[in-house]
């Protein structure tokens, strides 16, 4: 059964929005109001401070480099890369990566045939779980309009170039799944080891919006 | 045809999109809080995702506009707070005006 | 599961004016396209939004778009490329081989 409702009428008729302006100690108005949110939902024994500490552990404790170690994995091992394809929140496990909250996950893989990018038009789908926060620009008004619409201007914006006779493919994060693009493997990495081809894979790379190159990792050295 | 009128928050598309900033920021401490608060609600089954998506998208166009990222986590976390009857607005005005007066300028 | 659809089927997305949550976004709605992929089942946001329990559950679609069907001339891009967008099945319906 579908149940829609014109949502601008779910009694928040009267809401005002005012914005007296950034207070004198720096701190903007919804600054102010998630703190007294904060301490009234512990007040009230909502949440407990512990509540609110474990999630904010949660996101910080997740960054790329998980996502640079499944991708380094894969690059090397073939039945890894298979498992992760069928099955990649199992296969994350495997590294101790625990995305068993996120509902689905799906690895779409770069080719020389494809060349895939990942958006959330609706809002800021991405899978934290595997990669930590996104980063603003994948949340912002401008990203979520074009991706969809000029997704290779978009690229080039970001200074990656991907030749016609590439398809790009864009995948819009409209549901319970989230996407996470496996880069192709850069040339003249022969031999390497998983940690140093870990280091290539960038959050950019897994987005879609750039590839993993060797130069980047020369530029750290 | 496209009889239908675009809500604020379906933004794949739009003809007025502009160059992309790619500017990072470190998050405040009141944006860590809400990130913490939004998933602490969510991890003990206060709120599902999909009402907080869906109150977000209820705040007026130019309201959801103008909000930073985090500002709207806010506002959409006051909603479904209020609608579920677990706070009332004039109970975080008080709490509001009440740090401010402990913490506040001065 | 029963799925009404399966992968290669075509599929228009509905334009029926619908207000409130949904996730199908605008610039897919009325249009044409082909399942890529049946990813299960899965509770319905339209309803879990008002504290529904979103039940029973529904068919959930990778469903696939030629960037040219959705834009037009206004596509700055490769003729293969390609958008995929997550819909529900209630969203969509058939395409017959002539009815295009």
């Amino acid at each position: 059964m579908t149940e829609s409702h014109d949502a601008h009428h779910q009694g928040d008729g009267d809401h005002q929005h005012e914005h007296p302006g950034v207070q004198p100690d720096g701190q903007p108005p919804y600054a102010q109001r998630i703190r007294a949110i904060e301490a009234l939902l512990i007040e009230k024994g909502v949440l407990t401070r512990e509540d609110i500490q474990r999630s904010v552990d949660n996101i910080e404790s997740r960054s790329p480099a998980d996502g640079a170690r499944i991708v380094a994995r894969a690059w090397v091992d073939p039945a890894y890369r298979a498992r992760l394809l069928a099955n990649p929140k199992a296969a994350a496990a495997e590294l101790g990566i625990d995305a068993s909250s996120v509902t689905e996950v799906v690895v779409v893989e770069n080719s020389d045939d494809v060349h895939h990018l990942v958006v959330c038009t609706l809002c800021s789908c991405y899978p934290r779980q595997i990669l930590g926060r996104p980063p603003d620009w994948y949340k912002s008004f401008n990203y979520r309009s074009r991706a969809v619409v000029e997704p290779r201007a978009v690229i080039a914006e970001f200074g990656l170039e991907v030749g016609d006779d590439v398809e790009v493919r864009v995948h819009d994060s409209t549901a319970d799944v989230r996407y996470l693009v496996l880069p192709q493997r850069p040339a003249g990495t022969d031999g390497w080891s998983e940690e140093d081809l870990a280091r290539l894979v960038t959050r950019d790379s897994m987005i879609g919006v750039a590839t993993p190159h060797v130069e980047m990792a020369e530029a750290r050295a | 045809m496209d009889d239908e009128v675009r809500a604020v928050h379906d933004r794949g598309g739009r003809p007025d999109a502009g160059p992309i900033d790619r500017t990072e920021h470190q998050l405040e401490d009141w944006e860590h809080l809400a990130e913490g608060i939004s998933g602490a609600l969510s991890a003990k089954g206060i709120r599902c995702t999909d009402e907080s998506r869906r109150a977000m998208e209820s705040l007026p166009p130019d309201v959801y506009e103008s909000l930073k990222y985090y500002e709207r986590w806010i506002a959409g976390a006051e909603i479904i707070l209020i609608e579920k009857g677990i706070l009332t607005r004039e109970e975080i005005d008080a709490k509001v005006a009440e740090l401010d007066q402990r913490w506040g300028a001065g | 599961m029963t799925a009404r659809f399966q992968r290669g089927d075509r599929v228009r997305v509905r334009a029926n004016g619908q207000r409130g949550h949904i996730r199908t976004p605008g610039y897919v709605r009325g249009k044409t396209g082909w399942i890529e992929a049946v990813h299960g089942e899965f509770r319905n946001p339209e309803s879990l939004a008002y504290g529904g329990d979103g039940l029973p559950k529904r068919a959930l679609y990778l469903v696939a778009f030629d960037q040219a069907d959705l834009w037009g001339r206004r596509y700055r891009g490769a003729e293969g490329d390609r958008l995929t967008v997550d819909i529900f099945e209630h969203w969509l319906d058939p395409v017959g081989g002539d009815n295009d």
